[in-house]
């Protein structure tokens, strides 16, 4: 039987009076959205904390998935399965669902948060591919306001995140360019489990040339929110599976996983560059006729 | 800590460990056995009851999480003696062997109807993909979901005409 250590429960009522806890109670304290990362770890003993601050309560303020314009504005408390069903959300970005259908299990979708995947910063955690691939930015609320991270920056290892011991992450914005589209895929042994490898990349196509790419890439090594150097390759390039193939080898070099019970090194690299070419391929397809 | 939810309709009041989980809250504090406790590691879903409506896995849930929400467990499904459609489903068409992850099942199952009166096939296997069955190899179980779904669509239509 796992039985988490004990610890004090708090329950937040607003994100200031999470902050305000946060602040008082020091690095003994950790916020807890879903709790599907959270609480296994615990229940594992592999995190030291004193009390636990349960943001549920939140999501009135932070559960929105607001499409404007030129941005997507999703709260940190909207859980996987509003991702997967938000109609809005499926017309602005259908990255989102296409992953989210392949997150976890429904149940497991019930609970997790975008908040929580992202701060999990499990290198493993689609979400962050999605979010890396599509240039999004974090905002991170403290006792002294607001400060804006973008997803490039938002990992600082796995485990590890800008968010500092008194400030939570209340919002992910999403810019939405006219010519752009996106795609993931995901390979895994069986139904809702973690990826052997999983890719998503977003591309933006003017005039026939490609103006803007990123490949964001999860399970295939320590830091692959965002695919260095590829986005350089692409870019003015006219979009033709020499391109892809191009780009797929950058993916396979740039990403370092680790042999383990889900597959060998070598399969997981082969992954990523074959998932980063049939990203490309889709996303590019999904451009035209927009803009 | 002071515990007070709303369990099956009826609100209790505990004193808990913050630590103390959703499955072991309802197991042994309350001694509604009914949910069943397996893996400990959100894989299996035996231990899914409803929390404000919506199937969670309670061995990932603190019963501390719970509190001022609403739960309801499979002790809740029948009406007195009268089975609900999903239990007489299971019973119906083989839905459970040994049982174990039977309680789960049905109250992914009877989330899932509520939703979705008519789902299909697929849509059975997606809703449970998250919940292991060692005995049946599943395909009793979506049939028994499906028997419950005929069997209320049917009564819908009878008492419409
Ligand atoms: C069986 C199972 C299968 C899964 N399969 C997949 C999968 O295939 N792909 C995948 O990507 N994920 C998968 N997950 C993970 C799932 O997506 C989790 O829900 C997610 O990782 C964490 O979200 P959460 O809201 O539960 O976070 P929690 O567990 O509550 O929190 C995780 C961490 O983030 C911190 N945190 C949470 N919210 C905030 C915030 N707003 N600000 C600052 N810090 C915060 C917490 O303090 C904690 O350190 C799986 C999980 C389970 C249990
Ligand atoms: S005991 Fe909760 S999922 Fe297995
Ligand atoms: S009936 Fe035995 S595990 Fe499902």
């Amino acid at each position: 039987m796992q039985v988490p250590a004990p610890f004090e429960y708090e329950r937040a009522t607003s994100v200031d009076h999470a902050i305000g806890l946060l602040g008082r109670l020091g690095g003994s304290a950790r916020l807890v959205a879903g709790g599907h990362s959270l609480l296994p770890m615990m229940k594992l003993r592999l995190t030291d904390l004193e009390y636990l601050i349960d943001i549920n309560d939140l999501h009135a303020d932070l559960g929105h998935v607001r499409v404007e314009r030129d941005e997507v504005r999703i709260g940190a408390m909207v859980r996987h399965r509003e991702l997967l069903e938000s109609a809005e959300l499926a017309r602005a970005l259908p990255v989102f669902a296409e992953a989210e259908r392949v997150i976890a299990d429904p149940v497991v979708r019930n609970r997790g948060t975008i908040g929580g995947s992202l701060c999990q910063a499990d290198p493993s955690e689609d979400l962050s591919a999605v979010c890396g691939a599509l240039d999004a930015v974090c905002v991170i609320r403290g006792a002294d306001g607001e400060r804006l991270v973008p997803m490039d920056g938002f990992h600082r290892g796995p485990y590890e995140t800008a968010v500092g011991p008194d400030e939570m992450l209340t919002e992910v914005r999403i810019p939405l360019h006219p010519g752009g589209s996106s795609a993931f895929e995901k390979v895994e042994r069986r139904a809702g489990d973690w990826a052997v490898a999983s890719v998503a990349a977003a591309v933006q196509v003017e005039d026939g040339l490609i103006t803007g790419a990123r490949v964001g890439m999860a399970a295939v090594g320590p830091d692959t929110v965002t695919v260095p150097g590829l986005s350089e390759a692409l870019r003015g390039q006219r979009p033709s599976e020499e391109l892809y193939t191009h780009a797929a080898e950058i993916a396979a070099r740039a990403c370092d996983p680790a042999t383990d019970t889900r597959g060998s090194a070598d399969y997981k690299r082969h992954l990523a560059g074959e998932l980063t070419r049939r990203t490309l391929r889709r996303a590019v397809a999904g451009t035209e006729g927009k803009a | 800590m002071r515990l007070t939810t709303t369990v099956n309709g009826e609100e209790v009041t505990r004193e808990v460990e913050g630590r103390l989980l959703l499955v072991h809250f309802l197991r042994d504090h309350l001694g509604l056995t009914g949910t069943h406790w397996g893996c400990d590691t959100s894989n299996c879903g035996t231990c899914v009851v409803w929390m404000d409506g919506e199937p969670v896995k309670s061995c990932t849930v603190l019963a501390a999480m719970a509190g001022g929400r609403e739960v309801r467990t499979v002790e809740d499904l029948a009406d007195g003696d009268r089975l609900d459609p999903v239990q007489q489903g299971f019973m119906e068409c083989h839905g459970l062997q040994c049982g174990f992850c039977t309680p789960g099942m049905m109250m992914t199952a009877r989330a899932l109807l509520d939703r979705n009166p008519d789902p299909s096939e697929g849509e059975v296997r997606e809703a449970i993909s998250g919940q292991i069955c060692r005995c049946t190899g599943y395909s009793t179980i979506v049939r028994s979901v499906r028997w419950a779904a005929e069997h209320e669509c049917a009564e819908r239509e009878e008492a419409s005409s």
